[in-house]
């Protein structure tokens, strides 16, 4: 190493020798020197790889997976493989010919003698009930009954379900009868295939996902904002403080960035709540009736007052660390060049405070459009967001293709807001203390 | 910031309504943490100041919420598995993301940028969609419902903040050092406890501190990955809240407040600690 830090100066010297520069043990000073570098960008590298090796495995894997699941779709392939084949050029009109009841007796059939780990009828009718709300009843009683099937086999399937009678299922078993789909996510934007194979708008009553994107960004614009409001004055105030008080005022900011989660969301309940702090001091005081409490939580109002609460330091942190950086002396020069307190603030002052501002909006906006605790807990119906819907599809519907999609929608989301606030302000300054 | 002598009254007002609205808003960050630790004390199942409260009679409070919590085996059963978790999840985060940061900060480090993003994606990715995604990986591996399972979770979470902190230590860090240990015949892992473990041992700790704190207060992992073995607090407040609000919540609540205030108080020290030995600020 040592030797070839020696050699450093004569190489970058612009004429080139005619004797190779060499070691003490006879290697050219070049390979030796590249040699090092490698060694000391393999050791660097060797630091990392651990982490790196558990997070991948641990971490970037398992969502990779999960982003795969909204488009895999191997249940119909695996359950129909004859009837897909027999399917093949059917026109999507009228209901299937004998031959594909035929097939399709053969593949329930073909089911049954597999080893129960690998049966693929009982995943089929959970595939093909996301999107006919009755294929999965239909499906497990044709599959216990389907042994005593005789031929002509169409009406033996047609007299065990009338569902096997509608033209509707047969398109989306020929629709779905590929390995990949695109249904989720046609499924999360409120769209649905009409007879034709086109992709439509769903009924108005349908529609749930997109107004739920809609109204989660409209609850994080409103969260970020109030955040903002609320966080302007008392970073700026923090920042025009001596150091002293300013760092008593810091560990306000702090104890309840560093207290429970759950902690905090249990106080706005305790006090917002219909026999709560604020209501029953309301009615003691005489402002409000006793019958007509207000109801504060459990609704929208009390997921945006909660969420601004567990937001906020999340925005004064960055606030403060720009605006105490500030010179005051800026203020007072436009002052006596004739600025009026306001003009100064809003042509000198608040411009700096612009990278700040962007960090905390960002930071709060990104945290805030993926929540999901608070939202649950004291959101009721109308404060609900999306992170709450994936959860539901995840633990309840078990629709975990269309949690996958939603999921994949708000990470792509998440992730460009990320490199937007990369680029904005650069990751260094995630900082916590 | 003093008003000076000269403020017309237009500023006279603005200045003391500014301050009104500063202290408005403490009082919004705070009076709902602080108002849950009298009412913790409360002799009535309510959740609100009884008459005796406000009035300060001693009947009107009472340690039964406290000893609801202490008796309740289910509550005893989430603090342990909170700190074994915890614990667990912190020792492994901190020694990876130690070792990471010391690379990482290696001026030869290749790709640091990518790897930077990969490892602090944990903190950027939204805690449902990782999840998900750990609730199906951890089922296809069988480690759902169980400790470890659990515990890499926190762990993949954790590992972000010490990467951050102990990065953050090692950017003020002076490489002559390590160079003088090894010119003086010191072996790398002698150099490296001997003097660059004791520099940037308050970036570490703080570190942990953020990771065991995260795990500690870590909800939605719980909820998809853990069994009814591995309730944690939160867990368990989780099921409190929606289940059979009681006051004991809030006893539990008070402990954790308490709980925090102790960790914000070490890892302030530690910061200033760490300050003062890389000298970015007097005394």
């Amino acid at each position: 190493m040592a030797q070839a830090d020696a050699g450093v100066a004569p190489l970058s010297m612009g004429r080139p020798r005619k004797e190779k520069l060499v070691t003490a043990d006879g290697m050219p000073l070049k390979r030796a020197l590249q040699r090092a570098e490698r060694r000391r960008k393999l050791a660097a590298f060797l630091l990392v790889a651990p982490l790196l090796a558990f997070l991948l495995t641990v971490f970037i894997f398992p969502i990779g997976q999960m982003m795969w699941r909204s488009v895999d779709n191997p249940q119909v392939v695996n359950a129909l493989p004859r009837t897909l084949e027999a399917l093949r050029g059917w026109d999507g009109q009228e209901l299937p010919e004998e031959p594909v009841f035929a097939a399709l007796h053969a593949d329930f059939m073909a089911d049954a003698d597999r080893p129960r780990r690998e049966q693929a009828i009982g995943p089929l009718g959970i595939r093909l009930n996301y999107e006919v709300s009755a294929a999965r009843g239909a499906i497990s009683r044709t599959a216990r009954n389907v042994a005593s099937f005789e031929a002509p086999y169409r009406e033996a399937f047609l007299d065990e379900h009338r569902l096997w009678g509608d033209p509707n299922l047969w398109r989306i078993i020929q629709r779905e009868g590929r390995p990949l789909t695109m249904s989720y996510y046609v499924a999360a934007l409120d769209r649905e295939f009409d007879e034709d194979g086109r992709i439509v708008q769903r009924d108005e009553n349908r529609r749930i996902y997109v107004n739920l994107f809609g109204r989660t960004l409209a609850l994080s614009v409103g969260i970020t904002l109030l955040c903002f409001l609320l966080g302007f004055p008392i970073a700026y105030w923090m920042s025009v403080l001596p150091m002293r008080y300013a760092n008593l005022l810091m560990i306000c900011v702090l104890l309840p960035f560093w207290t429970s989660l759950l902690v905090r969301t249990t106080a706005w309940i305790v006090l917002l709540q219909q026999q709560g702090v604020i209501n029953t001091l309301l009615v003691q005081l005489g402002i409000i009736a006793d019958e007509n409490r207000l109801s504060m939580i459990y609704n929208m109002t009390g997921t945006i007052i909660a969420m601004t609460h567990i937001l906020l330091p999340f925005m004064v942190l960055p606030l403060y660390s720009v605006m105490r950086t500030i010179p005051p002396s800026y203020m007072r020069a436009a002052k006596s060049l004739g600025a009026t307190p306001f003009t100064a603030f809003r042509r000198v002052y608040f411009p700096q405070t612009l990278p700040g501002i962007g960090a905390g909006a960002v930071l709060v906006f990104i945290i805030s459009i993926g929540y999901y605790i608070t939202p649950a807990l004291v959101g009721g119906q109308s404060g609900r967001m999306i992170s709450n819907e994936i959860a539901r599809h995840m633990q309840q519907s078990l629709n975990w293709g269309l949690a996958a999609a939603l999921g994949t929608m708000l990470l792509v989301g998440v992730l460009i807001l990320y490199w937007a606030y990369n680029r904005l302000v650069g990751a260094d300054s995630l900082k916590f203390n | 910031m003093g008003l000076p002598p000269y403020a017309s009254t237009g500023e006279r007002i603005w200045y003391y309504a500014f301050r009104g609205i500063c202290i408005a808003i403490f009082f919004f960050l705070l009076a709902p943490i602080l108002i849950m630790i009298p009412l913790s004390f409360n002799a009535q199942p309510f959740f609100t100041f009884t008459r005796e409260m406000l009035t300060l009679q001693p009947e009107g409070f009472s340690l039964r919420w406290y000893r609801d919590f202490l008796g309740s085996a289910s509550w005893l059963r989430s603090i342990q598995n909170s700190f074994i978790i915890g614990a667990a999840a912190t020792v492994l985060a901190t020694t990876l993301g130690t070792l990471a940061a010391l690379g990482l900060s290696r001026a030869q480090m290749p790709f640091k940028g990518l790897i930077m993003g990969i490892l602090i994606s944990p903190i950027i990715v939204p805690l449902i969609i990782s999840a998900a995604g750990m609730f199906f990986f951890f089922s296809s591996v069988n480690l759902a419902q169980t400790y470890i399972g659990v515990i890499l979770a926190h762990t993949a979470l954790g590992v972000p903040f010490v990467v951050i902190t102990v990065t953050a230590t090692l950017v003020g860090f002076d490489e002559s050092l390590t160079r003088a240990a090894a010119s003086l015949g010191a072996s790398p892992t002698r150099t490296f406890f001997k003097i660059t473990m004791p520099l940037i041992l308050p970036g570490v700790i703080s570190g942990a501190l953020f990771a065991f704190i995260t795990s500690f207060d870590e909800i939605v992992i719980v909820l998809f990955v853990a069994g009814v073995e591995q309730r944690t607090i939160p867990r368990e407040m989780w099921s409190g809240i929606r289940e059979q609000i009681s006051p004991t919540i809030l006893a539990v609540a008070t402990i954790l407040v308490l709980l925090s205030i102790a960790l914000l108080t070490t890892v302030e020290l530690l910061r200033r600690r760490s300050e003062r030995i890389r000298g970015l600020s007097p005394g």
